[in-house]
């Protein structure tokens, strides 16, 4: 056999390696990834109806969402979510804030890294919800401590992944900056901070999951109201359909969180 | 503007390891409007001596003096750095409008300027491109743009084309020159093309390995407005032949490229 040579052809890209693992297109993968999830629910609700598995501990999709649908009417559901949205917005908010201006202090100021760092890397390894009951002695038991308790488990990411992304800038982007006569502001707004937008986001990503985890531990633990308080409240009169409504509840909006955060990065950081 | 270096040395401390010295009390004059190209084997601190004239870098001994109108405290001017340091999440155009925006220039004289310089190196069309949409070149043309664009009175050039191919390369060189006889910068200009040096330079400045010294300081005494024709002009000849002389003396003759 004479020399073989493989080209490929022309018109046809070459595929990449996960397409040849998993075969078909974009829309089939699609299709797919749907399609596991619902024959997960159907085997689930094929299982309770044939009596194999009793209804009481493990109630069908049917049910489950025949519950949210009679919370949704009688606007149970809406105060709940309101009340987690609410509180995690304003915990986001204000972590992410305060973490990126603390990051940015740190990332420029060997200074205040000597100052904070130790803080920081004393207080980092604390679960932050085994401060929630100090929160509530220290500002009562309003809503200030579970924002706060949220704020808290938001900042420690925010702050770790805002310095090093200072940390990390290109000093040649540094040095041209300050060549085409930019201070000391125009450099941290103009180069330091878009240039640290990728890990921004990576903290903000990690950031949004501890903030959920968080506002259901606190609810539990110290609420009326809240998707957390749903979650107990129902294993208390044992309204298994509820209670996974909730569980349910909370895996959409972790997965509207990072989707919007996606999103959002997509359309800032342009340039990846 | 006429810049003075005067007697710089500049060493790098690495730890724990032995300093390494860069550039050993180099002494040189960039006349008002001169074209100075700076021409050395690879590590004998030439980037590091542009930085210092930048104001980029402290050297260890000696001074930069700017002579000429100097506006706010600080020389008017401008850099194309050898990594070229476009930021990668600016577009082309809004690369070159960086300089301007510094300069506090209104966004309408911005566009403008962006625009005709965008056009000068020859982007048109790439203007929306991100830096790492664009090839090595088209990198240098942005780092080129953005520079010029600032119409500065000393203009630092490190290696500016050295990812162009030949023709592209002179189509530049000649765009280059074009653009130093209209608005007459002083020029640092550090290249590895000797051909391209001698092309470009009024004087060439030859340094010896590292450290750094003044090995040489070449006058040349050709025609402006320079064209393509000045490459086979004899005394063109006769400088490259010089230079590489100089240059072979270090032994490292075949470093260098012949652009
Ligand atoms: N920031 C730095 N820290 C330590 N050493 C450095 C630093 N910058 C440059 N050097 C050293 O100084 C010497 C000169 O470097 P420089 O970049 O000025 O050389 P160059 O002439 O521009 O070389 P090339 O032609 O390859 O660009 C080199 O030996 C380099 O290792
Ligand atoms: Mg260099």
């Amino acid at each position: 056999m004479g020399l073989h040579l493989e080209t490929t052809k022309a018109g046809k890209p070459p595929e990449n390696i996960v397409g040849k693992i998993l075969p078909g297109g974009r829309p089939v993968r699609r299709l797919v990834r749907v399609g596991s999830l619902l024959l997960l629910a159907a085997l689930w609700e094929a299982l309770v109806r044939t009596e194999m598995v009793s209804a009481f501990f493990l109630p069908p999709p049917s049910r489950v969402l025949a519950s949210g649908w009679a919370m949704a009417q009688n606007g149970e559901l809406w105060r709940h979510l309101a009340a987690s949205l609410g509180r995690i917005g304003l915990g986001f908010v204000f972590g992410a804030l305060a973490g990126i201006l603390a990051g940015i202090l740190m990332g420029i100021s060997p200074a205040a890294e000597d100052v904070f760092g130790p803080v920081i890397a004393a207080t980092y390894p604390i679960p932050k919800i085994a401060i929630f009951p100090l929160l509530i002695l220290w500002l009562g038991i309003g809503e200030w401590p579970k924002v706060t308790v949220i704020a808290l488990g938001v900042f420690f990411p925010m702050v770790i992944n805002v310095r090093a992304g200072i940390k990390d800038a290109d000093p040649a982007l540094i040095k041209a900056a300050v060549s085409m006569g930019s201070g000391r502001l125009a450099v941290i707004w103009k180069v330091l901070l878009p240039g640290a937008l990728p890990m921004i986001f990576a903290g903000l990503k990690l950031a949004i999951g501890i903030a959920l985890l968080l506002v259901v531990t606190a609810e539990m633990i110290a609420a009326e109201s809240g998707i957390g308080f749903l979650i107990l409240s129902s294993a208390d009169l044992m309204q298994t359909a509820r209670l996974l409504f909730g569980i349910a509840l909370l895996s959409v909006l972790g997965l509207a969180f990072s989707g919007l955060l996606e999103a959002l990065e997509r359309l800032i950081v342009k340039w990846k | 503007m006429r810049v003075i270096l005067d007697n710089l040395s500049k060493a790098f401390q690495n730890g724990d390891q032995a300093p390494v010295e860069a550039l050993r009390e180099i002494a040189c004059t960039i006349e008002e409007n001169e074209f100075l190209a700076v021409v050395g084997p690879s590590g004998c601190g030439k980037t590091t001596l542009l930085h210092i004239v930048a104001g980029l870098l402290c050297p260890d001994t000696g001074r930069v003096f700017f002579e000429g109108s100097v506006s706010n405290g600080r020389p008017q001017t401008a850099v194309v750095f050898q990594e070229l340091a476009l930021f990668p999440w600016r577009t082309v155009a809004r690369n070159i409008e960086y300089g301007l925006e510094e300069m506090g220039l209104e966004k309408k004289v911005r566009k403008k300027r962006v625009k005709e310089y965008i056009d000068l190196v020859g982007l048109s069309g790439f203007e929306r491109m991100y830096p790492h949409q664009l090839s090595g070149g088209m990198k240098q043309r942005t780092a080129l743009a953005r520079a010029l664009s600032l119409d500065p009175l000393l203009l630092l050039m490190d290696e500016p084309l050295s990812a162009l191919d030949a023709h592209t390369r002179m189509l530049m060189q000649l765009e280059l020159s074009r653009i130093y006889e209209k608005t007459r910068p002083s020029v640092l200009y550090i290249t590895h093309s000797i051909p391209e040096a001698v092309f470009l330079a009024d004087r060439v400045l030859v340094l010896s390995p590292r450290p750094g010294r003044v090995k040489a300081v070449l006058t040349l005494d050709l025609p402006r407005p320079r064209t393509e024709r000045i490459k086979v002009d004899p005394k063109f000849v006769s400088y490259l032949d010089t230079l590489w002389g100089i240059l072979r003396q270090d032994g490292k003759g075949g470093t260098w490229g012949s652009i």
